[in-house]
């Protein structure tokens, strides 16, 4: 009798051990440090932010893998919306399946990860691989990373990808990976690459402490964010965008 | 670039949770329903069902230990699976898996299945020489004493575990609904309902595994198997895919009703995309037919009525698949543009392939195989009380 309580005790012993590891951690609410500003007004499809992009952060080269893509809205005579993004517009976009006659409107959107305040990618990853740093922008660790690919299904914007094996990084093959806005280079005062080459200034990088442009950009009417009823708090701000793209 | 349709995000191009992760909501699905089962008697006094009572107890093992697999199978750092448990994140329902997990495997399972079988394990042990006799005595974990005292004692505590089994069955199974359901970003997952569902879904293929098992056992035993037990289990496999199909009901009312944005994706993702698996397999094959099956074999009790009742339950365990596949499969086509559908082609071989997951759901039934030798669950069938 006494082993067998013995024995009892012990499994609830190590339960109460193993309970005490889980301990708290909430998402820091530090004031973000940076924003992203997106004119698409401004934007002309010329894809040379998703080459920047895939060179600057050893992207894999491949059509499906992707930190940052444009997409071309286009609103037809009849009402009908076709979207489009031929290799994410790394080449550009020069199909031309569409006549010009039956276009009521059209523009690029540039895609890239949210950052978003009330991250749902690193609320679900059990590790706590995917993280929120302290001026907001949202990273992966890839020495950690499990590549369950909870994160990939958390995200409402398609922002991720699993790292595949013919990429040139190879310390980060099977983790997920996506857009850290270069965190690389913002974090020495520098512009994200694909901000850099963008030659129209459709993308906008905003350091948020003595930036002049912020007070102009935040009086914008019509500034939108993607799927803001998500409530994840993106800190993309669009500029001329339809409450259709999403 | 094959069978993409509209528009989706470059990223979803590929299809990340594989038919591994169809399997392992199956999986702890078949133990949370065998478990049940086996509380049917120990709570609720279901004595119909005594000859599977331990049968079920060892099935919802089996398959218990091979539940993680497909999941330590899909990932891409196997090596770092064990950082869930070691450094869990408590935000995410994902992090609980391994603690869920323990839990019911060290406390629920093994505990009862160890307290139920204490008595005859004891007496195996002096009963056998060899090395079946030193398993038994390893498994007495140096308690032998049997006297009437202490066999009242297992029982209170077989009780006891039983009861807080159930709420432990439920929630480990509930919990993989929650992983689906809490994902807001996915319109075909995200529901309060969906834990619900599962946990119903999981009954029904919990009982209709064991009735299977048993049926098939019998046979491989030249048994005749009880047709009171057999029948008693249909009524229950009745009873919850009634209910089970009253909450899908539910479901896709308020989904139609509501039609918010994206109905006209999910409703072409229902009709077309998952015609075959959704609505020939899991609706019309794997449950509409299975209930008719069965409540026409109770109306007229033809002689044939265990095979009957075997049919329906091969089918239901079919059906329950399929539904796994729509909710896995069927969230990930669905294209969170909500303007188009990715595609997903099963490969035969490899890392997450059909065979890798075939194999994995085959290895639960060697595992029994085994425990049964171990363990025989057949002897209950003849004890009066227990």
């Amino acid at each position: 009798m006494k082993r067998r309580r013995f024995l009892l005790s012990v499994l609830g012993l190590g339960f109460a051990a193993a309970g005490l590891q889980l301990k708290v951690s909430s998402v820091s609410a530090a004031s973000p440090k940076f924003l992203f500003f997106v004119d698409v007004t401004k934007c002309i499809g010329c894809g040379r932010c998703v080459v920047a992009c895939k060179i600057e952060n050893d992207v894999p080269m491949e059509p499906i893998f992707f930190r940052t893509w444009v997409e071309r809205y286009t609103w037809l005579r009849d009402g009908e919306i076709k979207v489009v993004s031929p290799n994410g517009g790394f080449n550009g976009f020069e199909d031309g399946s569409i006549e010009a006659i039956e276009v009521e409107k059209s523009y690029f959107v540039p895609k890239l990860c949210n950052q978003c305040d009330e991250p749902p990618c690193v609320q679900v990853c059990p590790v706590g691989a995917t993280y929120k740093t302290e001026d907001g922008v949202v990273l992966v660790d890839e020495k950690y990373c499990l590549g369950c690919r909870y994160c990939i299904q958390a995200c409402p914007y398609g922002a991720r990808y699993i790292y595949p094996s013919s990429g040139p990084r190879k310390s980060r093959v099977g983790t997920a990976d996506k857009c850290t806005w270069c965190y690389h280079r913002i974090t020495k005062g520098l512009e994200p690459a694909c901000v850099k080459v963008c030659p129209t200034g459709a993308r906008q990088f905003v350091f948020v402490s003595g930036d002049q442009r912020l007070r102009r950009i935040k009086g914008l009417k019509g500034l939108k964010t993607l799927k803001p009823e998500m409530g994840t708090k993106p800190k993309v701000l669009y500029f001329g965008i339809d409450s259709e793209v999403r | 670039m094959s069978g993409f349709e509209g528009f989706i995000y470059p990223n979803e191009a590929e299809i990340y949770w594989s038919v591994l992760i169809a399997v392992y909501p199956y999986i702890t699905g078949l133990v949370a329903g065998a478990f049940i089962v086996a509380s049917l008697l120990r709570v609720f006094n279901v004595a119909k069902l005594k000859p599977v009572y331990r049968l079920s107890l060892l099935t919802a093992l089996a398959f218990l230990l091979t539940a993680p697999l497909p999941l330590i199978a899909h990932l891409s750092h196997p090596e770092r699976a064990f950082e869930i448990m070691f450094t869990p994140h408590s935000s995410s329902a994902m992090a609980g898996f391994g603690f869920i997990y323990a839990w019911y495997l060290l406390v629920v399972l093994l505990l009862e299945i160890y307290y139920d079988y204490r008595k005859d394990i004891v007496e195996w042990a002096s009963k056998f020489k060899s090395v079946k006799g030193t398993i038994y005595r390893v498994l007495t974990l140096g308690d032998r004493d049997i006297s009437d005292q202490a066999v009242k004692k297992d029982e209170k505590v077989v009780f006891w575990i039983t009861v807080i089994g159930l709420p432990s069955a439920a929630f480990l199974h509930g919990y993989v609904g929650f992983i689906f359901g809490s994902v807001k970003a996915n319109p075909w997952w995200s529901s309060p309902l969906t834990p619900i569902i599962f946990l119903f879904s999981a009954m029904v293929s919990g009982i209709a595994l064991v009735l299977m098992i048993y049926v098939f056992g019998s046979k491989l035993r030249r048994q005749k198997p009880d047709v009171a037990c057999v029948s008693t289990l249909a009524s229950y496999l009745l009873y919850s895919y009634i209910l089970d199909l009253s909450l899908e009901f539910v479901e896709f009312t308020h989904i139609f009703y509501a039609a918010e944005e994206g109905i006209e994706l999910i409703a072409k993702l229902m009709m077309d995309k998952l015609f075959l698996t959704f609505v020939v397999i899991q609706i019309i094959v794997g449950a509409l037919l299975p209930i008719i099956l069965i409540v026409l074999t109770k109306l007229i009790k033809p002689k044939v009525q265990i095979l009957l009742y075997t049919l329906a339950s091969i089918l239901t365990l079919i059906g329950v698949f399929a539904m796994r596949w729509n909710v896995v499969i069927g969230g990930q086509i669905l294209s969170k543009t909500l303007r188009g559908f990715s595609n997903y082609s099963m490969p035969l071989f490899g890392p997450e392939s059909l065979v890798l997951a075939l194999a994995i759901l085959a290895l639960p039934f060697l595992i029994l195989y085994v425990l049964v030798w171990v363990l025989p669950p057949w002897a209950a069938e003849k004890a009066e009380t227990f």
